[in-house]
């Protein structure tokens, strides 16, 4: 599974965080999404894959399985 | 070009067209409107009357509003034709105060963005110690005093006021001024020129706080913001005072009165209440959070916004300049989305209820409402486990009237 988060969609709700805090963080100075990794290992995709939905901003786009 | 003015008082139209908001059904006191059910259950989106007369469309299924409000061809903008006003007084605040609420990328992005650090979940989650003393308090003094107590007055409404003052470094010393103030905003039928005035005593206020803060800055939203924004002279103090106002009156009514009638409807199912109280699993108290806010739904009046071009939804066309009403109250409790909706379970996966929102306007502040919302509800029954109504339930004044449902009074004992 490939992961991307697009900063500029973010809106910084966090919801990503929530839901897979070992995949996603947010930037301090203004709250945007980072990536922890973009490559989660297994255990991670279904969390992962609910921050996709979760994310308000559809800012988060998954590749492969 | 707004399809609603050439229809208004069409006498044909009148007939058919509910008027919104609907009342509440006499029953349950926590289910929407049984009108607003059945146009649920009918599917697409269909017009309803306003105050005003204008009869933009209500969007009812979850699916339908989830991806609506997504949608970057929808605009926020009160400012535009067609955009269906909650109150008069709405349209005419605008004059006063702009925010980011209502407006469209990029400048809401450009304006949230000053914001948004204080939000982000390790922020809110490192303040979880000073909200707990904040409860803890409270919840000594009301142990010391008198009984029955309100428990809006002496707990539901301090707890988010507290604490937001503490971050945007606001006296809490002011906030008999600011609560009076900010409730004349969300009440529906305030006269106009009393919201006006509640706007420009608000902002007035702020604007010299913020002054102020240039001055002699604290560890606060308010001074980050002057030092940041307006000594650089990318926001003038006036804009600055203006996203002060939003912070400050953003996160007071929302979370009292999920405060106060998550506590009602918990006293009204005991065994989900005694399950809270003894089990002490933070999993469980964050569940209940995510459950009550989508059974509760307490913005009750519909997210609002304007079609800038033709969208099609459920077999519909949404015309451009079309008013767009989306009753998040109906889709939270959508059975196409949850299960056995009308059902308070604390153990369902609530997560993706609609109750904050969706799309770039997701509230703000979610993080710390949900933070605030779980040392509530995770100390309160358990210091005071004996407590109760102090009446009974048909005397419980509920704010039927107002654009944030919940309850004025809520009398308890123990
Ligand atoms: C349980 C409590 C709360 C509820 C139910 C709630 C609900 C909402 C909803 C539904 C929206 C979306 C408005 C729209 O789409 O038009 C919103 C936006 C917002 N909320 Fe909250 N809110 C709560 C607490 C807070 C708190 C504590 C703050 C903190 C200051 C806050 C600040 C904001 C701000 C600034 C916005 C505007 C966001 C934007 O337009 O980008 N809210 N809230
Ligand atoms: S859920 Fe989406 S909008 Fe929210 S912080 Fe994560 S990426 Fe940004």
């Amino acid at each position: 599974m490939r992961v991307f988060a697009d900063q500029d969609r973010c809106v910084g709700s966090g919801q990503c965080v929530l839901t897979a805090p070992a995949v996603f963080d947010q930037r301090d100075e203004d709250g945007i999404v980072t990536l922890l990794t973009d490559d989660p290992p297994p255990g991670e995709h279904e969390a992962v894959r609910r921050a996709a939905v979760l994310c308000p901003a559809m800012a988060i786009r998954l590749a492969g399985s | 070009m707004s399809a609603h003015t050439t229809e208004t008082g069409r006498p044909a139209e009148t007939g058919e067209t509910p008027a919104f908001p609907m009342p509440r059904a006499a029953g349950c006191p926590f289910d929407p409107p049984s009108r607003l059910r059945e146009m649920r259950a009918e599917g697409p989106p269909a017009k309803v009357r306003l105050w005003d007369g204008s009869t933009p469309w209500l969007v009812t299924r979850y699916a339908d509003q989830r991806a609506l409000l997504a949608d970057p061809r929808i605009s926020a903008d009160t400012g535009l034709p067609g955009y269906p006003h909650p109150t008069p007084g709405s349209a005419e605040r605008r004059r006063y105060a702009r925010t980011f609420i209502s407006m469209d990328d990029p400048g809401h992005s450009r304006l949230r963005r000053m914001v948004t650090a204080p939000f982000t979940v390790r922020r809110v989650e490192a303040l979880r110690p000073v909200v707990q003393g904040i409860v803890n308090g409270l919840i000594d003094d009301m142990l010391a005093g008198p009984r029955p107590v309100d428990l809006v007055r002496e707990f539901a409404l301090p707890v988010p006021s507290m604490v937001i003052c503490e971050m945007l470094g606001v006296p809490y010393a002011d906030h008999d001024f600011f609560q009076a103030d900010s409730r004349i905003l969300v009440n529906r039928d305030e006269p106009v020129q009393a919201q006006a005035r509640a706007q420009e005593n608000l902002v007035g206020y702020l604007e010299r706080l913020v002054s102020a803060k240039l001055v002699r800055p604290g560890d606060d939203v308010l001074s980050r913001v002057a030092a940041e924004q307006v000594a650089t002279g990318a926001l003038s103090r006036r804009d600055a005072a203006a996203m002060g106002m939003l912070l400050l009156v953003a996160g007071h009514e929302t979370t009292a009165n999920m405060i106060a009638l998550g506590t009602l409807a918990l006293l009204l199912h005991p065994g989900q209440l005694a399950e809270l109280r003894d089990s002490g699993d933070p999993a469980l108290v964050a569940s209940t959070v995510e459950e009550l806010l989508r059974y509760l739904t307490i913005v009750h009046s519909g997210r609002r916004r304007v079609a800038l071009a033709d969208i099609e939804v459920g077999g519909r066309t949404i015309h451009a300049g079309d008013g767009v009403v989306l009753a998040t109250d109906a889709a939270n409790r959508d059975e196409e989305r949850f299960a056995d909706p009308d059902r308070l379970d604390d153990h369902r996966d609530a997560r993706g209820h609609l109750a904050f929102g969706f799309g770039v306007h997701q509230c703000l502040g979610q993080n710390l409402a949900r933070m605030e919302l779980q040392v509530v509800y995770g100390t309160l029954y358990r210091r005071i486990p004996g407590l109760r109504l102090a009446v009974d339930l048909d005397r419980v004044p509920f704010k039927h009237d107002a654009q944030i449902f919940g309850v004025y009074e809520l009398p308890v004992t123990w």
